[in-house]
C-alpha cells in the first residue's frame, strides 16, 4: 500500500493522497490530468479499468480507476472535475488508454462533458437526435420532446474538439465513412451479433475494412434508473446487465454494498455464491462455445451445449426458483437456504460435464475445417488488450493474468486454491483458437472449483444462509468500488452514495463493451466469416455493454 | 409375378395403343403422363427429404424432430407445405421485377429438367439420351443462373455478397463434379446411361476398378455436396453471415421454390452418384455366385436405386450437421489446389486402368 502510494505522489506531485479510501485517491484540476495519467502509465499503471462520469450538483467530474498489470492489485483512483456547468470541458486520455475512447463517449452522451482531443465525440448509446443528457441531475428532456430533426449525414459526423496553437478551442468534424465506401449493417437483428448490436462494416469484397459498433439498442438507463430506487430494489435489474452471468452481476453489487454498510456474511452463503458463480461461468462457456460453433456453421455443437446448460438450469431452479437468473443472492447472504438435493445434483451434474467436454473436443476442437478456421486467425496481443482492457477469457488468451479471483480474491475464493488458467504467457498473443480453448479449460477448473467448494460447504452450518441486515439499507457517504470477475471479464460495480437509502450514482463497468471495441483492430483486413467467428469467439453480450 | 415397373408401364403403352389409333395422339398422351408423374415424384420427393432431413439432425442433436402431427410426425410436412403455399409473397420495391421472379423459377426449372435424364429403375426413364450424363451435367448447373439472378436482382447487400460467393463456389465445384464424370464416362466408354448401365450388370464400376472409381466417388460427392449449398459448404446462405444469403429477400413460395429445389438437388446428386458409380437400379452381384445374385434380383430394381439413393442422401446429411462451414479462400483453395489436380491425375489413372485391365 506504501509503495503504491509512493508511486502516485511520484506520478502527481504536490497532491494530497487521500487517507481512509478503499484506493488512493488524487484529486486534479483538469489540466493536470494528462500529465498524471501520462506519468502513471510510465510507472506500470497500463489499464484503464473504468472511467465514471459524475454529477456532483455544483460540478461535473469523472473518475479513472487505473490499475498495474505488472502488480495487479495497484488500483489508484484519479479524480477530476470543472464547475462549468453550461459548457464542461475535461481533458481526453484516449492517446493514453485506449480503452477511454469508448468510455469518454459514453461519459459525453450521459453528461454532456466534452473531451478536448477526443476524436470521435459522437453519442454512444442514445439517439444521435437527442436532446439533453440524462444523467445530469437536472436533465428534464422528458418532458419536452427530446429529439430534434437531423439528417443522415448529421449521423454520420464525427465531431472533434481541439485546442489550437493560439489557446483557443476548435470544433470540426470528420465523416465515420467516405462517400464511395461499401457499407453493410450487421444488427441490430442479425443471427451472429449475440443479441442487438449494430455493426456498420466496410468492406471490399470479402475483405473487411472497417467496423464501426453501434450501441444503445437495449439501452435501459439501469444505471440511472438505480439512483432513484433503494439497495435491495437495485438487484433484479443487475441480472439483466449480462444475463449469462447473472448470478455473478447480482453477486457483485451484493458485495459492494455488504462491503460499504460492513456487514458480515456467513461462510455458508459465500461458498453456494461462489458454487453458483462457477456453475453460471460453465453455463455461459458452454453456450459461448455453442454460439461460437453455431456462427462458424456448426449447429450441431450448439445445441450439445445447450442440453448441457439446461441441466445447470435445473439445478439453478431447484435451490433458487429462477434459472436463467437464480435471482439468488441477496444483501447479506442468500434468499433461502440450498436445497437438499443440492450436493448430489452438483456432484452429478460435474461427473456427467466432465464426460461431456470430451464429447465437444472430439466434435469440434479436433475439426481440421474449424482449427483450420480458428488457428493463426485474429491475432489479439497482450498489449492491446490491455490498453482496450479486454480481460477475462479474451486477454487470459492473450497471456494476460487478469483474473480477478486471483488478483483481489473476494467471497469464498480466499478460502481455495485453484488455477489461472492463462496461455501464451510466453509469446503474449492469442488468436481466435486460444480465445475459443480457453473457454473449455475454465469449464474444467471451474468444475474442479465447485468440488472444492462442495467440500468447504460440508463445514458450515445448515440455514446458516443470512446475516441480519437493516431493514433499510443506508450505506456511509462516500465511493466504493467491487471488482469481480464475471464469465466475460472483469465486471465491476462502483457506488457512490451520499448517505441515503438510494445510491448518488451506480456505475457499472461492463467487461462487454471494452470486448466490442476490440473487433476493428482484431478482424482489420479479415474476411466477414472471421469478423463473425472473431466476435463469436469474443463472446460479448450486448445488454451487459449497453447497460 | 414380377414386381418391376417395365411390366406396368408396357402395359398402359399397349393399352393406349389398343384403344387410340393414331399414333401421334398416344404419344402425346404418354408425354403428358410422364411429365406429370415425374411432378409428382419431384414433389413427393421433396417432401420426404424434408422430413427425413428433420428426423436425421434431429437424431444426431438428440432432439425427436417433428412427433405430433400424424405418426412419427409425417404429415408436418405436408402442413408446413399447405402453409407455405399460403404465405404472402412479399414485393420489394426498386429491384428487378422480372429477375427477381425468374430467378426461383429457373432454380426449380433447372433441377427439375435433370428428372428428365435419371432412371428410376429398370426400363423406367423420361429421355434415354445417348449423352445422357453430359445432359445430365448440363441442366442441373442452370441452377447457378437461378441463384445469381436472385441474388443481384433482390438490391440487397447480403444477397449480392451471398450470390457473388455462390457464383464462385458452383463453378468451381462443377469442374471437379464433371472430371470425375469423365473417369466414369472413359471406364465405361459411354455417355448413355442405359450402355452404362448394361455395363454394371455384373460388378458396379466402384468395384470394377476400385483405385479410380473411389477417388471419383469421393471428389464427385464433395464436389455435388458444395454444388448444393448445404453445410460446410453453406457459404451462399451463410445463416449467420448473411442471414440467408442469396435468397433473403423471397418470402412464401418464391422462398418455397429454393427450398424445394435445394431438397431435389440433393436427391438429384445422389441418384447421379448411385447411377455411376453404385450400378443405379442394379443390383448388387458378384459374378459367378448365381446363387447370391438371384437372391440379390429379388429386390426389385427401383428399391436398390432408392436405397443406394438414401446413402448417399445420409451421407451428404452427416457431413452437413457435423461440420462447421469453410471460408471462401479455404473453399476456393480446397477446389482449385486439391482437388482439381487429383480429377487431372484420376483421369490419367483410370485411362491406364482400362488399357492394362
Amino acid at each position: 500500500m506504501e509503495d503504491i502510494n509512493k508511486k502516485l505522489a511520484k506520478a502527481a506531485p504536490g497532491k494530497a493522497v487521500s487517507e481512509g479510501t478503499q484506493y488512493p485517491t488524487v484529486e486534479l484540476e483538469p489540466a493536470e490530468l494528462r500529465g498524471v495519467a501520462q506519468a502513471l502509465k510510465d510507472a506500470g499503471f497500463d489499464y484503464l479499468i473504468s472511467l465514471t462520469g459524475m454529477d456532483y450538483g455544483d460540478a461535473f467530474g469523472t473518475i479513472y480507476h487505473i490499475a498495474s498489470t505488472d502488480d495487479p492489485a495497484n488500483v489508484v483512483v484519479l479524480k477530476t472535475k470543472t464547475t462549468d456547468r453550461e459548457n464542461p470541458m475535461l481533458y481526453s486520455i484516449m492517446d493514453i488508454y485506449e480503452s477511454a475512447n469508448l468510455y469518454e463517449r459514453e461519459v459525453y452522451d450521459f453528461f454532456g462533458i466534452k473531451f478536448i482531443g477526443h476524436n470521435d465525440l459522437r453519442r454512444i448509446f442514445l439517439r444521435p437526435d437527442w436532446n439533453g443528457f440524462p444523467f445530469r441531475k437536472d436533465d428534464k428532456s422528458e418532458n419536452s420532446t427530446p429529439t430534434r430533426n437531423i439528417t443522415a449525414e448529421e449521423m454520420e459526423e464525427m465531431p472533434q474538439i481541439t485546442i489550437g496553437e493560439d489557446g483557443k478551442i476548435k470544433q470540426s468534424s470528420k465523416m465515420l465513412f467516405g462517400k464511395n465506401e461499401y457499407v453493410v449493417n450487421f444488427g441490430p437483428q442479425h443471427p451472429a451479433t449475440h443479441g442487438v448490436l449494430h455493426l456498420r462494416v466496410s468492406l471490399d469484397g470479402e475483405i473487411v475494412k472497417k467496423i464501426d459498433p453501434n450501441f444503445g439498442y437495449i439501452h435501459r438507463g439501469i444505471e440511472k434508473m438505480a439512483e432513484s430506487l433503494t439497495y435491495p430494489q437495485v438487484l433484479p435489474y443487475t441480472d439483466r446487465l449480462d444475463y449469462l452471468s447473472g448470478a455473478i452481476n447480482r453477486h457483485a453489487f451484493c458485495l459492494c454494498v455488504e462491503k460499504a454498510a460492513g456487514i458480515e456474511v456467513p461462510m455458508r452463503a459465500q461458498i453456494v455464491r461462489c458454487i453458483f458463480d462457477e456453475l453460471t461461468r460453465v453455463a455461459s462457456h458452454l453456450l459461448g462455445w455453442g454460439c461460437m460453433a453455431m456462427d462458424m456453421g456448426a449447429i450441431t455443437a450448439f445445441v450439445y451445449g445447450m442440453r448441457d446448460r439446461e441441466k445447470i438450469m435445473d439445478i439453478f431452479e431447484e435451490s433458487a426458483g429462477g434459472r436463467l437468473m437464480p435471482a439468488y443472492a441477496v444483501i447479506g447472504g442468500l434468499s433461502q437456504d440450498i436445497h437438499p438435493n443440492f450436493k448430489n445434483r452438483v456432484t452429478e451434474y460435474i461427473a456427467y460435464q466432465r464426460k461431456m467436454l470430451k464429447e465437444h473436443h472430439i466434435l469440434f476442437t479436433g475439426n481440421p475445417i474449424a482449427t483450420g478456421r480458428m488457428h493463426k486467425n485474429g491475432y489479439l496481443t497482450k498489449e492491446k488488450a490491455i490498453a482496450l482492457g479486454t480481460g477475462g477469457p479474451t486477454g487470459r488468451a492473450s497471456g494476460w493474468s487478469c483474473d480477478v479471483r486471483k488478483i483481489e480474491p473476494y467471497s469464498a475464493y480466499k478460502e481455495i486454491e485453484f488455477n489461472e488458467i492463462i496461455r501464451n504467457k510466453d509469446t503474449k498473443t492469442g488468436d481466435t483458437f486460444d480465445r475459443y480453448i480457453i473457454r473449455l479449460d475454465e469449464i474444467e477448473e471451474s468444475l474442479n472449483i465447485i468440488e472444492k467448494l462442495l467440500v468447504k460447504l460440508d463445514d458450515t452450518k445448515e440455514g446458516d444462509f443470512k446475516a441480519k441486515v437493516p431493514a433499510i439499507i443506508k450505506l456511509p457517504a462516500g465511493d466504493y468500488f467491487q471488482r469481480v470477475e464475471n464469465a466475460r471479464g472483469e465486471f465491476d460495480v462502483f457506488i457512490s452514495s451520499d448517505g441515503n437509502k438510494n445510491p448518488y450514482r451506480v456505475k457499472f463497468r461492463s467487461p462487454c463493451m471494452t470486448l466490442i471495441s476490440a473487433l476493428d483492430p482484431i478482424c482489420k483486413d479479415g474476411k466477414i466469416a472471421d469478423m463473425i467467428m472473431i466476435g463469436a469467439s469474443l463472446d460479448y453480450v450486448i445488454p451487459c455493454a449497453d447497460r | 409375378m414380377s414386381l418391376e415397373l417395365s411390366g406396368l408401364i408396357n402395359a398402359i403403352h399397349e393399352g393406349l395403343t389398343g384403344a387410340i389409333e393414331a399414333q401421334w395422339l398416344v404419344s402425346l398422351i404418354e408425354y403428358v403422363l410422364v411429365g406429370a408423374g415425374l411432378l409428382a415424384l419431384y414433389a413427393l420427393i421433396a417432401l420426404f427429404l424434408i422430413i427425413f432431413e428433420r428426423k436425421i439432425c434431429a437424431w444426431f442433436q438428440c432432439r425427436l424432430g417433428p412427433n405430433r402431427v400424424g405418426p412419427w410426425g409425417i404429415f408436418q410436412v405436408f402442413a408446413d407445405m399447405l402453409k407455405i403455399m399460403f404465405k404472402e409473397i412479399i414485393p420489394l420495391k426498386h429491384n428487378d421485377k422480372l429477375l427477381f421472379y425468374a430467378g426461383p423459377c429457373i432454380v426449380v426449372i433447372g433441377s427439375f429438367l435433370t428428372f428428365g435424364g435419371l432412371q428410376f429403375a429398370e426400363g423406367v426413364h423420361g429421355v434415354d439420351l445417348n449423352i445422357g450424363v453430359f445432359y445430365l451435367l448440363a441442366v442441373s448447373s442452370i441452377s447457378i443462373v437461378g441463384v445469381m439472378l436472385a441474388g443481384w436482382s433482390s438490391n440487397n447487400k447480403y444477397a449480392l455478397i451471398g450470390a457473388m460467393r455462390s457464383g464462385a463456389q458452383v463453378i468451381s465445384f462443377e469442374l471437379s463434379a464433371c472430371l470425375s464424370m469423365m473417369a466414369v464416362v472413359i471406364l465405361g466408354g459411354s455417355m448413355n446411361l442405359s450402355t452404362l448401365m448394361e455395363k454394371q450388370e455384373d460388378l458396379w464400376f466402384i468395384f470394377q476398378a476400385p483405385v479410380p472409381m473411389l477417388i471419383a466417388m469421393v471428389i464427385y460427392l464433395i464436389a455435388a455436396h458444395a454444388e448444393t449449398n448445404r453445410g460446410p459448404f453453406d457459404l451462399p446462405e451463410a445463416e449467420s453471415e448473411l442471414t440467408a444469403g442469396y435468397h433473403v429477400e423471397y418470402s412464401g413460395m418464391t422462398f418455397g421454390y429454393f427450398y424445394v429445389a435445394e431438397y431435389c438437388n440433393l436427391f438429384i446428386n445422389a441418384a447421379i452418384g448411385a447411377l455411376v458409380f453404385l450400378g443405379g437400379w442394379q443390383a448388387f452381384h458378384i459374378p459367378g455366385c448365381d446363387g447370391f445374385n438371384a437372391v440379390m434380383d429379388m429386390c426389385p430394381s427401383y428399391v436398390w436405386f432408392f436405397l443406394k439413393c438414401l446413402f448417399f442422401i445420409f451421407m451428404s446429411l452427416w457431413v452437413r450437421w457435423s461440420f462447421p462451414r469453410l471460408r471462401i479462400d479455404q473453399l476456393l483453395h480446397l477446389e482449385w489446389k486439391i482437388m482439381l489436380p487429383f480429377s487431372l491425375f484420376n483421369i490419367l489413372l483410370v485411362a491406364v486402368w482400362v488399357i492394362i485391365f
